[in-house]
């Protein structure tokens, strides 16, 4: 379909938990410096097949390529090396703990001969610096994610992929917390990264958000992919048909 | 939508300026210190004997091993698990060092094998919670009761007794610093706090309990290895608690099957009084320190104020009651 090479391409997916058929044979492919956006209904499968290329989920048929080559990817950790970073829905922050130790969370910078010691202002200046670059205001960053605004705990679950160079981003639902202002400012992002050489993959609700940074959109209906469609060639109206199953309206 | 950057901008302004007064409410550990000197202070003027250096170094010597298989407790709490096991594992091992010594083995080999019983029957736990998906309480109940047979199983009910002079040293001994005589385990109290609160608050491994704790999702998401960490920390907390076990036996000079009975919820009381959420993830040794030492001068001081002593359980449930209480009040109002 493109000229180049996808990076992460996945070839005949299935999910069965029990017997939920979550996904059904579903291909999908993203490709350097493109944007694509995953939609579909509740329960369509959307969460479930970015939880798969993030190693959270095992899928029970499919294969995985990254760059030409078959891989597995078992664990977080195995699509991390790979070079995949997640924003979760569920944001996946420990509530109990400092903005910066979030921030670090499982990669924390370590200090002198042994690499035991966590270098806590390191992770300080670093997380100060790149949430500044982001332009997000977390007052005091010693304050525990427990006393958060939920928009300030989705910046932070955004920001602190950024520094880890991955070439495959994956947002799953990056502006459902987020007001008119900062939503913008996510969707810049999507647009920086892109310009910087990053994949993204991007779930959400709001079609205009989605027709805003996408290349291409991907529809989900009932674990199974209804659709393929690139921007310039569809409508808002064609996706929601292919969202809800065109029957029905 | 109105919105008014110049009122959004004042409260954030007003949420970084916390007063003096916040601060201290804020942290659990100042205003258990505030309660345990307003309680010293009380005790030195109404009664004669507490403030000598010489109770004083009874109630560290009284709580020290309490105190310390509270780190260990303290560990697991944090990470989100709990052990109910610590009580029988501290008696067991003393009841191990006892019957090597009794068998004529060195002192420092006696010690290591029952070191390295608490730790193994810690392991068992930690691998009990991370590989076969035990909840901890159930895993830690059932671990206690199968040890307290041991207890009695290998003793067929008698103490160990006629434990030699070098042994008694460790828990009996007084190190002499400055004007004072120092008891032995406190100094041991005192090097395993420091130990532990290094653990937890400095190296990579600390953190990534208090993740594991606080989010176990979100911590495997991020790359943790929480089955690792559950291993770590029931190893951990039966090893501090058959130290603590090895101390006792050593102070009473006799290792007794029935030893330590319900010593798993001073255990846990001094963690929980000490600010550690029994919902993982938060809190500090520190906490669990004071926890013990606030519990045995409650006893100290009930006794030296000619308070009747079958009344001691009733007031040590209140203070529990109490600290959670104030801890949670705290944790609601920010």
């Amino acid at each position: 379909m493109e000229k180049n090479l996808p990076i992460l391409e996945l070839r005949g997916i299935c999910k069965y938990f029990g017997g939920i058929h979550a996904l059904e044979d579903v291909d999908f492919s993203v490709c350097p410096q493109e944007v694509v956006a995953l939609v579909g209904d509740n329960g369509a499968g959307k969460s479930t097949l970015i939880k798969i290329i993030a190693g959270v989920h095992y899928p029970t048929r499919g294969e995985i390529y990254w760059q030409g080559e078959k891989v597995e990817i078992n664990s977080p950790q195995d699509a991390r090396n790979l070079g995949i970073e997640t924003v979760y829905q569920e944001l996946a922050l420990v509530e109990t703990r400092d903005v910066p130790t979030n921030f670090f969370l499982g990669r924390e910078p370590t200090r002198g001969k042994w690499k035991i010691f966590v270098d806590h202002k390191k992770m300080t200046e670093e997380t100060t610096k790149t949430l500044q670059d982001l332009g997000v205001t977390i007052p005091r960053l010693n304050t525990l994610v427990r006393y958060l605004s939920g928009g300030q705990r989705q910046s932070l679950a955004i920001g602190r992929i950024i520094p880890w160079g991955g070439k495959v981003i994956i947002m799953d639902e990056p502006t459902a917390a987020l007001g008119v202002k900062e939503s913008r400012r996510v969707l810049d992002l999507v647009r920086q990264l892109k310009e910087k050489g990053c994949s993204v993959i991007i779930i959400s609700h709001n079609l205009r958000h989605v027709f805003s940074v996408a290349d291409r959109i991907v529809v989900l209906r009932g674990g199974r992919k209804v659709g393929e469609k690139k921007k310039e060639e569809t409508t808002m109206d064609e996706i929601v048909k292919l969202m809800v199953g065109a029957e029905m309206l | 939508m109105i919105e008014d950057p110049q009122i959004e901008e004042e409260r954030e302004e007003e949420e970084s300026q916390p007063t003096l007064l916040f601060r201290i409410f804020h942290n659990q550990l100042i205003t258990l210190i505030l309660v345990l000197l307003v309680i010293v202070v009380f005790l030195g003027v109404t009664t004669r004997t507490f403030l000598t250096a010489n109770n004083i170094f009874n109630v560290l010597r009284a709580f020290s091993w309490i105190a310390i298989a509270a780190f260990g407790q303290s560990m697991v709490i944090i990470g989100g698990g709990i052990d109910l096991s610590c009580g029988s594992n501290m008696a067991f091992c003393g009841i191990v060092a006892g019957a090597f010594l009794v068998a004529g083995y060195p002192v420092a080999l006696a010690v290591l094998v029952a070191l390295a019983v608490g730790a193994g029957i810690g392991f068992l736990n930690g691998f009990m919670v991370s590989r076969t998906y035990l909840p901890p309480f159930i895993a830690t109940l059932g671990m206690m009761s199968i040890i307290r047979g041991f207890c009695y199983g290998l003793t067929s009910g008698w103490p160990v007794r006629g434990l030699p002079q070098s042994f008694l040293f460790l828990g009996q001994a007084d190190i002499p610093f400055l004007t004072w005589k120092i008891p032995l385990p406190a100094i041991i109290m005192v090097a395993f706090a420091i130990f532990s609160f290094i653990l937890l608050e400095k190296t990579k491994l600390g953190y990534h309990i208090y993740a594991v704790g606080g989010n176990e999702y979100a911590a495997s998401l991020a790359g943790i290895n929480c089955s690792r960490v559950k291993l770590v920390i029931f190893t951990l907390s039966g090893l501090f608690a058959g130290l603590g076990g090895i101390l006792m036996t050593s102070r009473l000079g006799v290792a007794a099957p029935t030893a330590a009975s319900g010593y798993e919820l001073d255990v846990i009381a001094a963690a929980a009084i000490g600010g550690i959420s029994l919902d993982g993830g938060e809190g500090s040794v520190w906490g669990a320190l004071i926890g013990a030492a606030l519990m045995q001068i409650l006893r100290n001081a009930l006794v030296l104020l000619g308070f009747p002593a079958y009344w001691q359980p009733s007031a040590i449930g209140a203070v529990i009651i109490g600290a959670v209480m104030i801890d949670q009040y705290r944790k609601r109002r920010i």
